[in-house]
């Protein structure tokens, strides 16, 4: 009567080996034309099987619907009246979407700086450690997690039990009972708890941050940084004059991928405080808009802002990007 | 290896100093602190459910009482509703591998193109690609939703009609797709650049054409970078909430863990012995894939952005 | 010959990949629902379900067919759901698959516009179900009529939007009830109050003795779906504080959300939600789920806790009550329900909710289903379970099985003044978005009285 499990998954299974199948089956048969193709033909076609795919998806799927994302920002609830600037001015204007832009903002900083920073000394510390291997394949082993998994994780490290009688769950409020301290609502009490969350991403982030820059730092030649120190000065003077500055664009890149990252970031609120609390982003902030309030005017101004946000940042990257290809 | 002057041989001493015992031990310390979160799920999650609700984990190493019930009661029995976790864990599979295939697939091939077919406006081409990487999931949602469900009308013309592929894998496998595709063919361009423009020459003096050329010289040579960027996309996938949560809309049959997950959270506090259960499942694979991967995933990482 | 050869590799390889094209289409299709397997097996016990199934004559047909149900309703109730669906599913051959999720107000969205809207939805907000009405189909004239006979006009009005009928009544609850341990009281020797501000005293009393728990204890978490609890006090308290008329003009909106008549009501909820010497933590009240808020009073470390008659089924369910009379003063872990009082003695009004089953599909065996449900034979049947009932008019009251959903039933049949839940009726934008998350804020965050009642205000959707 019910489904088993094996009629659930069957049809599922069956749409995935054919569609595998259906996949390559067409690339074969498209580089099997390509390449017995007249060499007229050949000029279009490979343009057509290379580049065209790729494009064509890319088109429809991220700027044709971040177009339309655009334009119903200025549009009202349900995407069938004009409205200008409304939208952008309720987001700017109404306290309670203040406090997700000024969450927004605390998020965007201070992750890819502690993670990065926190990186950074890890980095140097292993850097000459023997069997640095294990210390570093632990400290980037979150980032294998999945942010809800972390959220679950973390939530154990928070959890708060109002009542005396019952036993403390949560790590952080057990070892407050233990030293006689006042057991905390870590994710209640505002601005703090939206620290605490901040935490989770670290903890997540702060292992990417280190492999990059741990190999940036390997990848500065000894040679250099002992001609450019003087004699006897120590460890430290020579990473802040030397390794430093050499590694200073893979720095800059690490904080600008943790930062865009940041942004996007959505599962970690959604999952521990459901947005409430005053821990509210916009990366969740828009969901509800869309689908709580129904108004997808106003969640598409969100996504905007967030986008706005990204781009100074895409900027400058892409500035450095066209600076290096030159000076290939 | 040459000797050292003196002066030398002061500073190596100094450094390797300085270098060993406390700033090991700290980063020791550290990543122990770092590990012992994972390791309280672990540890809950092999805990009996009476133990878990009246006492903290670490009781456990005072009082071990270990129970793979729990691990038991999420993969295989489920609850009354919601089918077992081994259904969502399937899901995770069925979602993932082509969301993989398919972007390094197509990327591979624009990397190609855009690495070694020249024509005008390439840059250009290739910049926009870049900073699409960019655009917030959250932007595309909506319209891209739409666009699943009832087709591109623009107008009174119909430019992609209803497809009807709603409550499949197929609009997650298009919308992992498409947002892989910006890092991956970044990545792999740089990479695919770095093969001697002598080698492409000689192919085509031999009279190859672009297609086999792929195939014999270029493919063979960017196996570890699609190697280490498979796997990056393929712990991305896995890991996803928003896509699966959205374009998944909804239907149990194609959901996968992550989304299973999310809902047992917000379930009442009463069931944390599934839930840690679940949540180690879920996160399992990907730590495998990881550890087992470690080396390929580092390099697939640095392989644009960390010169040479 | 090699040429030959060539163009029939390509042929080969054409056809495989057009085929294999075509059979990913229809594999995607077949996803939903492969029906070959459930018929076969259904013929060869064709003859042992026809005696027995003649009650469900008006459904069969559809042997085969899945019906998925999306609701908020998740364990331990749903599993009563579907205990009560057996011998349906035997007889019709249909298979009803229940799909359960507390983020239900929110993913319904994502799920209509994203095209995989479900076959039915049991809607616990009219207001919310209006927003969806342009999407869904309207109820069939078998399954009015049905409404018509077997529910009075105002039940079948809370399914109606802008004159087209869509959602038939589904469960039905009454709100105004504060549970209690019978053992409890007369251990401590406190009488069950009968007027707000003898609660009040009674709450004072507690509090100042030496009563190991507190006086009340409250909790409004809920996944998704947080701060709906909350509303319940304030809702309840209108009805008390205000006229039936006000609760119908800030329904209704012709009275502003921040109006101070509304600022009132908030300020009285407030003399038991946010005490501290009655609730013990203010702000851990958000982050405590509703059924744990309620748990307190199984195990004594709570007095009082005001929810509706639900929650019997949740405690028993899941922390091993007993649902008792007031009289049973010596049993353990009992628990049974008072009256909130009203502002005086004879002051009753009541407030209540219920769920609404609206259909996205007009395929016969949703509709079979929707009518099922309507049915007094379904409601006997689920209400015998236990810990349920509803406000259809063929429910036998003996069929109730426990002593406070029996009392509920009167109530809902008899009340002097009786309201729906407002937060239900209200647009989902308010009803399920910021009322919830403005509460929460007020509890959570100490929000003051009027700048939730402005934030909410502002969130309600223009005309």
């Amino acid at each position: 009567m019910r489904n088993t499990l094996w009629e659930t998954i069957a049809p599922n299974l069956t749409l995935l080996v054919i569609s595998l199948a259906a996949f390559a089956a067409v690339i074969y048969a498209l580089f099997l034309i390509g390449s017995r193709a007249s060499v007229k033909w050949q000029g279009w076609l490979r343009y057509g099987v290379f580049l065209g795919p790729a494009l064509l998806l890319l088109l429809v799927g991220l700027i044709y619907p971040a177009l339309r994302t655009l334009w119903m920002s200025f549009m009202d609830k349900s995407s069938e009246n004009f409205i200008g600037f409304d939208n952008y001015i309720w987001a700017f204007s109404i306290p309670e979407i203040q406090i997700v832009l000024r969450n927004t903002m605390l998020w965007v900083i201070f992750v890819p700086l502690l993670s990065t920073l926190i990186g950074l000394a890890i980095a140097y510390m292993t850097d000459r450690m023997k069997r640095a291997g294990i210390v570093k394949s632990l400290i980037f082993m979150p980032m294998a997690i999945s942010f809800v998994g972390a959220s679950v994780i973390w939530n154990f490290v928070y959890n708060f039990e109002p009542s005396e009688n019952k036993p403390e769950i949560g790590l952080l409020n057990a070892i407050n009972r233990g030293l006689g301290l006042e057991p905390q609502n870590f994710l209640l009490t505002p601005p703090w708890n939206t620290f605490f969350l901040i935490i989770v991403l670290v903890w997540i982030q702060t292992g990417f941050a280190m492999v990059i820059l741990s190999a940036a730092m390997k990848n500065v030649p000894d040679e250099v940084v002992e001609a450019a120190m003087l004699d006897g000065a120590s460890n430290w003077r020579r990473f802040t004059r030397v390794t430093l500055p050499m590694i200073r664009g893979t720095v800059v890149v690490v904080l600008t991928t943790i930062t865009i990252g940041t942004l996007k970031v959505f599962d970690i609120v959604r999952t521990m405080t459901g947005g409430n609390f005053q821990t509210n982003v916009i990366a969740n902030e828009m969901y509800a808009q869309s689908f709580r309030q129904l108004n997808y005017g106003q969640g598409s101004t969100l996504a905007v802002i967030l986008f706005i946000g990204v781009v100074p940042i895409i900027w400058y990257n892409v500035r450095q990007l066209r600076l290096e290809r030159t000076e290939r | 290896m040459t000797t050292l002057t003196p002066a030398a041989t002061k500073r190596k001493k100094a450094k390797d100093a300085f270098s060993s015992p406390i700033a090991s031990g700290i980063a020791i310390v550290i990543a122990v602190l770092w590990t012992i979160p994972t390791f309280s799920l672990l540890v809950t999650s092999i805990r009996p459910e009476q133990d878990i609700n009246t006492s903290g984990w670490w009781t456990f190493f005072v009082n071990p009482s270990v129970s793979f019930e729990n691990y038991e009661k999420v993969l295989f029995v489920g609850t009354g509703v919601n089918p077992p976790m081994f259904q969502y864990f399937f899901n995770s599979l069925a979602v993932t591998i082509p969301s993989v295939i398919f972007p390094i697939t197509l990327a591979v091939f624009a990397a190609y193109a855009l690495a070694w077919f020249d024509f005008k406006g390439r840059d250009f081409i290739f910049f926009s690609i870049f900073a699409l990487q960019v655009v917030p999931l959250q932007l595309t949602l909506v319209p891209l939703l739409q666009l699943f469900a009832k087709g591109l009308v623009i107008g009174e013309t119909t430019l992609i009609p209803a497809l009807g592929i709603t409550g499949t894998y197929i609009p997650i496998w298009i919308a992992h797709t498409i947002f892989g595709l910006p890092l991956a063919i970044f990545l792999l361009h740089n990479f695919l650049r770095q093969i001697p423009r002598e080698l492409i020459e000689a192919g085509r003096v031999d009279g190859a054409n672009w297609f086999t050329m792929f195939t014999k010289i270029v493919l063979p040579l960017s196996i570890p970078a699609i190697a280490s960027f498979l796997i990056f996309q393929f712990l991305w996938v896995w890991n996803d909430l928003l896509v699966g949560l959205t374009f998944g809309a909804g239907s149990k049959s194609v959901a996968p863990m992550t989304v299973r997950l999310a809902e047992m959270v917000g379930t009442r506090g009463s069931g944390w012995e599934v839930l840690t259960a679940g949540a180690f499942v879920s996160i399992i694979v990907p730590l495998i894939v990881f550890f087992a991967l470690q080396r390929y995933f580092v390099r697939g990482l640095l392989a644009g952005s960390v010169k040479g | 010959m090699r040429h030959f050869v060539r163009s029939r590799t390509m042929l080969g390889v054409a056809t495989l990949s057009v085929a294999a094209l075509a059979l990913a289409g229809c594999a995607a299709d077949d996803g939903a629902g492969d029906t070959a397997t459930d018929v076969v097996a259904d013929t060869d016990t064709d003859t042992a379900m026809a005696a027995g199934c003649e009650a469900f004559a008006d459904y069969m047909g559809n042997e085969g067919e899945t019906v998925e149900i999306y609701t908020t309703i998740i364990e331990p109730e749903s599993t009563l759901f579907q205990e009560s669906f057996v011998e349906f599913e035997d007889c019709t051959g249909i298979t009803i698959e229940w799909n359960g999720d507390q983020a239900f107000e929110e993913q319904i969205a994502v799920r209509v516009a994203g095209g995989t809207a479900p076959d039915l939805a049991i809607f616990p907000q009219p207001g919310l179900l209006k927003s969806f009405a342009a999407d869904m189909v309207p109820a069939s004239a078998a399954v009015a009529s049905s409404v018509d006979s077997n529910y009075t006009a105002d039940w079948k009005n809370y399914g109606t939007v802008d004159g087209t009928f869509y959602a038939a009544p589904l469960g039905a609850n009454v709100k105004s009830f504060v549970w209690y341990s019978p053992k409890t009281f007369a251990d401590n020797g406190w009488s069950i109050p009968t007027t707000w501000d003898a609660m009040l005293t009674l709450s004072d009393e507690i509090a100042a003795s030496d009563y190991a728990g507190t006086a009340w204890c409250a909790g409004i978490e809920s996944g998704a779906a947080t701060g709906w609890a909350a509303t319940d006090w304030m809702e309840d308290l209108m009805l008390r504080f205000q006229d039936a008329a006000t609760y119908d003009s800030w329904v209704d909106h012709s009275m502003p959300f921040n109006d101070p008549k509304v600022a009132e009501v908030i300020s009285e909820a407030g003399k038991i939600l946010k005490n501290a010497d009655y609730v013990g933590n203010v702000s851990a009240i958000a982050t405590t789920s509703f059924s744990a808020g309620g748990a307190g009073v199984v195990d004594g470390s709570c007095a009082m806790h005001r929810q509706a008659s639900f929650l019997g089924g949740i405690l028993v369910g899941d922390y091993g009550a007993t649902v008792v009379s007031p009289e049973d003063t010596d049993v353990e872990s009992g628990i049974s329900t008072f009256y909130f009082p009203g502002v005086s003695a004879d002051s009753t009004p009541a407030l209540g909710g219920g769920e609404f089953v609206g259909a996205f599909s007009d395929a016969p065996a949703v509709e079979a289903v929707q009518l099922y449900l309507t049915s007094p034979d379904w409601n006997n049947a689920k209400a015998a379970l236990g810990g349920w009932f509803s406000a259809n008019l063929g429910l036998d009251t003996a069929n109730v099985a426990d002593p406070v959903n029996a009392v509920a039933v009167e109530i809902l049949q008899n009340a002097s003044t009786f309201r729906f839940d407002a937060s239900d009726l209200m647009p989902g934008e308010v009803g399920a978005g910021s009322f919830w998350t403005e509460m929460t804020a007020w509890i959570a965050e100490d929000k003051a009285d009027q700048a939730v009642l402005d934030a909410i205000e502002a969130t309600w959707p223009a005309s």
